[in-house]
């Protein structure tokens, strides 16, 4: 009885140290060298594996960071600027500041804008739908409202407006991964910059018809005046197939395109106060007037000169 | 005789031919007709008419843009209102030419006489001029320019042309009836694609549902004269009209994935394109009309009709000569019930490849899923033998390699997996779209090559 | 028509669903249940009743408030699920123990597995097995026949298979066991004792037939069962005839037909592909008479179908369609 007790006790005493001896030999062996930084910056990014940055996931966008040994082609949009400060200084190199963005859905189609003259059926996906055929409504640019967007979403950022059948960005979730705006097939969502206090001004429609179509489809549709391209001060709105498009980058936020679009297409969020819109338009006018003015005088001294 | 059919899957729908004996009846004109740019696979045509231009009926109004494009007639004589993009059947734009009508008169050179020319040309390009010239498209539901059809690529011959006369969609009826009223022109236009391709056998296949067109064909077959045609009867089995499943059934060759029909030596046309081959070739008419079958199981017999109508003609006005929609109806098909595509916009104009207004009743919509049961049936229905309920599950894992392995990309989107579902699950909507993703993949890489 | 409806080709449907396919599963069943109702009385009905309504309601109340599903409810599976476990009880059980077994059925093998079509195991023969080892005696008091219309003696007694095991285990020959117990080959086909289902082959074979009729399901895995059976008991019972039973008793006693005809077949739990239905259904054939042969359990059905269920994946793995167009 003692006998096997320690003969038991022998045995597993030899094997445990012959196997860890073994063990230490393979991981010495096959030990794989690595920039002890891809840990570290793995570390400080977000880690939500979006994908948003371009590469499959956190470790991969590290793993680039690194043998790259700089920034350039790396940005991660979740942590923005203060986690790329950090992973900036783990590598020792400069980071551009990139401007924050949002997710933006640019359609106006709701319900009541844009009329249904369909009824769907068939798999609930935007996908499917927009390879079907142009929409439950007259207009074949908007919201197909399946809401690929929302199931594509990762940070539970959007959901879909029952009443509008619109899908809304709740932007303090958003982290401009770009998820909702790479599925959506029509396009609608931008990521635009999400300017200061999260004061922005953007187009909410894409619909590329001619004037009259697009606006016999839905009631809030850009139909392509170009009152804004005139009204507006900083050339920050241009005009391409039947539909203006704001640069984020050039607008200042004046306003002025939301006051004077005849649909509503223009929408301003985020903005501390609601626009008076007769106060702007007065505003345009009077620097219009102006503007006439010193026009005139000018030809004036012209031709007096 | 023995009846030929495919190897794999298939489905028994009831066939619900209901126009069956409805005469073709020539349609009156519309005051408008609204002519597509894109009624053909492939390029848009270029239109080369202005607003205000007078046109006749056969005159070139689009051209050909590019090598797999077509030409586009004018369907009737009257002046361009506007050269203007409209939207299509599905909702989408596209360009249209406007054409208010004025009288019914003719482009020069264009024999209208019912008199059959048998006299086939020698001079086989003289021919694929006249289909291209013609703006002959498949009217079997692709809408191919048929003068690349007819034209193999160097190095592969044609071993047999294939006359697809199956209609195996349930409640078509439309080929029906040009093969029972039309049998010698398509006869001759059969004679006429044999010449093209070098004088290959031809065959005529028709299902074992319409006894009357196999006769027809039959005896024509025997006074015309013409050697090395055959009619055969096929199974009345969906989809029994499909390219690679009527070059199985008929040549006992399966096309290999990813192949064309010619790769085996087969070349398969509709017998609706046929007809339009004969009037472009015998009789210098450009392809401005076809037959379409207005049908459905939610109108009554005296409402059934097939209509010779000309392209242009807005569907909305060719249903207000019946009463407009009937009120039960609650889904419209251009084309079978099977593979058509639901109506979005009634107000758009036929096209050279229209089949039908198919109006569908209760019996269509789409009924709440329940989870896969595992029962096979949807691979048992795959004229392909494929798995749809896999596909559907790897789509939505987004396993694209799974997906490709599975032969997704073999799909020919016929339904048979849909319409056996006992779970009502919506097999094809997805498996389409992996198809589409999966083609795009492929695509990619031998591009890279 | 208010407005028109646009939904992706194809837009007919065939007839058939899934309530439907259940439906006929349940046509099929009805002559052996008349028949064992027939034979074991009001008994047989309550052990039906209370399997059949638990199996219902427990699926209808673990969908809608431990999975929260808001999808119509079908409980035409379910049903299923609870006939086929109550024809594999003995007519005697309990009816606490037939709860048990439906609790099994539906709680255990099948809604955790998520439902209908997830479920990795039949959950009336796994519920059945659950029963077999956890109350060995209540699951094998096999009481003769003595329903409406039994004339037979109400004995308590074991199943033929049983008997034989017993009889070869303590040394004697089958004919001797047989000619001890009073039965002979011509009384399979009418009245063995056993399980419900067991009690009548034409009964079985007439649901299956209407099943085949509507082509519910297909023929190759009950015929391949039947067949690896008949071929294994040939050829043992012609080489020792003394200790290996012989072709129709293998075939006739026992759930072998119930089992191949009405649980091998369920798609959920078996193989897709008609060769893959043929392996699988060997498999059950060849693990069966294992058990009846060399086991200690008199019966192997229920084992043998669980243990090739565990197959089925692989199987569907290794079965594909075959493919147009593709050497």
């Amino acid at each position: 009885m003692t006998q096997t007790v320690i003969w038991t006790v022998a045995i597993l005493t030899v094997l445990g140290l012959l196997l860890s001896l073994l063990l230490f030999w393979v991981a010495r062996k096959f030990r794989v060298e690595e920039d002890p930084r891809i840990d570290d910056i793995e570390k400080t990014l977000p880690g939500a594996n979006c994908g948003g940055c371009g590469f499959a996931g956190c470790r991969a966008f590290a793993d680039a960071a690194v043998k790259a040994g700089n920034l350039d082609a790396n940005y991660c949009p979740v942590g923005g600027n203060e986690v790329m400060k950090r992973v900036a200084a783990i590598l020792g190199c400069e980071v551009k500041e990139a401007p924050a963005l949002v997710a933006v859905v640019r359609c106006n189609g709701s319900c009541a804008n844009r009329p249904r003259c369909n009824i769907y059926e068939g798999e609930r996906s935007c996908k499917v739908k927009a390879a079907l055929y142009g929409g439950d409504t007259l207009c074949s640019f908007g919201c197909l409202g399946c809401g690929d967007c929302v199931a594509a979403c990762q940070f539970g950022a959007l959901s879909m407006n029952e009443e509008s059948s619109l899908p809304e960005v709740d932007e303090s979730k958003c982290t401009a991964c770009g998820k909702c705006a790479s599925v959506c097939p029509k396009r609608i969502i931008e990521l635009r910059g999400k300017g200061p206090r999260g004061m922005r001004e953007y187009v909410s429609c894409v619909n590329k018809d001619k004037g009259p179509v697009a606006r016999k489809a839905c009631a809030a549709a850009c139909i392509g005046c170009g009152i804004c391209v005139k009204t507006c001060q900083h050339s920050a709105i241009r005009l391409e197939d039947n539909v203006a498009y704001i640069d984020y980058s050039k607008c200042k936020l004046c306003r002025e395109c939301e006051a004077v679009c005849p649909t509503g297409a223009i929408h301003g969020v985020n903005f501390p106060k609601p626009l008076d819109k007769e106060a702007v338009k007065k505003r345009i006018e009077e620097r219009k007037a102006r503007e006439k003015a010193a026009a005139e005088t000018e030809k004036k001294e012209v031709n007096n000169g | 005789m023995a009846k030929l059919t495919f190897s794999i899957g298939g489905i028994h729908p009831a066939d619900n031919k209901l126009a069956r004996d409805c005469k073709i009846e020539t349609l009156p004109l519309p005051d408008t007709v609204y002519v597509s740019m894109a009624q053909h696979l492939g390029a848009p045509a270029t239109p080369v008419v202005a607003v205000g231009d007078s046109v006749k009926a056969g005159q070139v109004i689009g051209e050909a843009s590019a090598f797999i494009s077509a030409r586009v007639h004018s369907p009737v004589s009257g002046t361009v209102k506007s050269v203007a993009p409209r939207k299509d059947l599905a909702g989408f734009s596209c360009m249209h030419v406007e054409i208010a009508v004025e009288g019914d008169e003719w482009a020069e050179g264009i024999d209208l006489s019912p008199d059959l020319v048998t006299a086939i040309p020698e001079d086989r390009d003289f021919i694929l001029d006249r289909i291209k010239a013609c703006g002959v498209v498949g009217l079997g539901g692709a809408t191919f320019p048929t003068h690349v059809k007819l034209n193999p690529p160097a190095g592969k011959t044609a071993e047999c042309l294939i006359l697809n006369g199956a209609e195996c969609e349930p409640f078509l009826t439309s080929d029906y009836r040009i093969l029972l009223e039309r049998t010698d022109e398509i006869v001759v236009g059969a004679a006429i694609m044999q010449k093209v391709l070098g004088g290959c056998p031809c065959v005529i296949g028709i299902e074992e549902n319409k006894p009357e067109a196999i006769a027809a064909v039959g005896l024509a077959l025997q006074r015309l004269g013409y050697p090395g045609i055959r009619v055969e009867t096929l199974k009345k089995r969906y989809p029994q009209g499909g390219e690679k499943q009527l070059i199985d059934a008929v040549m006992h060759r399966q096309v290999h994935s990813g192949g064309l029909p010619i790769d085996v030596g087969a070349v398969v046309q509709n017998v609706a394109t046929a007809l339009a081959v004969y009037e472009a070739v015998q009789k210098n008419k450009p392809l401005v009309t076809n037959v379409l079958t207005v049908t459905g199981d939610c109108i009554s017999p005296e409402k059934q009709h097939n209509y010779l109508f000309r392209i242009g003609m807005p569907l909305s006005w060719i249903a207000g000569l019946d009463g407009g929609v009937p009120e039960a109806a609650v889904k419209i098909v251009s084309g079978g019930p099977m593979m058509g595509k639901a109506v979005a916009n009634f107000d758009a104009a036929t096209v050279k490849g229209s089949s039908s207004i198919l109006y569908l009743g209760e019996s269509t919509r789409r009924r709440s899923e329940s989870p896969c049961i595992r029962c096979g049936r949807c691979a048992d229905a795959c004229p392909m033998g494929l798995e749809p309920f896999l596909l559907k599950k790897l789509y939505a894992f987004g396993d694209t390699e799974a997906l490709e392995r599975n032969a997704v990309q073999d799909c020919i989107e016929c339904g048979c997996c849909q319409y056996s579902c006992p779970a009502f699950l919506p097999l094809l909507d997805n498996i389409r779209m992996a198809k589409s993703q999966i083609m795009g993949i492929i695509r990619a890489r031998n591009a890279k090559k | 028509m208010d407005r028109l409806t646009v939904s992706p080709s194809p837009h007919l449907h065939a007839k058939a669903s899934t309530d439907r396919i259940m439906l006929d599963v349940v046509i099929a069943l009805t002559p052996a249940i008349i028949v064992s109702i027939l034979f074991y009385g009001w008994s047989e009905l309550l052990v039906l009743a209370v399997s059949a309504v638990s199996c219902v309601g427990l699926e209808y109340l673990i969908a809608r408030f431990l999975m929260k599903r808001t999808s119509r409810f079908s409980g035409t599976s379910a049903l299923v699920t609870g006939l086929l476990l109550a024809m594999n009880l003995p007519a005697t059980t309990p009816w606490w123990i037939v709860l048990l077994g439906a609790v099994f059925a539906i709680a255990v093998v099948k809604m955790s597995f998520g439902g209908l079509g997830q479920n990795l195991f039949n959950p009336a023969i796994a519920a059945r097995v659950f029963l077999l080892v956890s109350f060995p005696v209540a699951m094998t008091d096999w009481r003769m026949p003595e329903g409406f219309v039994g004339a037979v003696d109400a004995v308590s007694g074991a199943t033929p298979l049983g008997l034989i095991k017993e009889g070869l285990k303590s040394g004697h020959s089958i004919s001797e066991v047989l000619s001890a117990s009073g039965l002979d080959a011509s009384s399979v086909l009418r009245d063995i004792g056993g399980s419900a289902g067991e009690v009548s082959a034409i009964a079985i074979l007439l649901g299956f037939c209407y099943l085949l009729i509507r082509k519910v399901v297909k023929p190759w895995i009950p015929l391949s069962i039947v067949g690896t059976i008949a071929l294994i008991s040939f050829v043992f019972n012609a080489f020792d005839p003394e200790h290996f039973t012989g072709v129709g008793f293998n075939l006739l006693t026992g759930g072998v037909l119930l089992g191949a005809c009405f649980m091998a077949t369920d798609y959920v739990t078996s193989p897709m592909s008609n060769w893959g239905g043929v392996v699988f259904g060997v498999g059950i054939g060849i693990i069966v008479m294992s058990i009846r042969y060399f086991g200690s359990y008199p019966e192997g059905m229920s084992f043998a179908i669980l243990i090739m269920n565990c197959f089925v994946p692989l199987i569907n793995r290794a079965f594909h369609q075959k493919k147009f167009g593709r050497a």
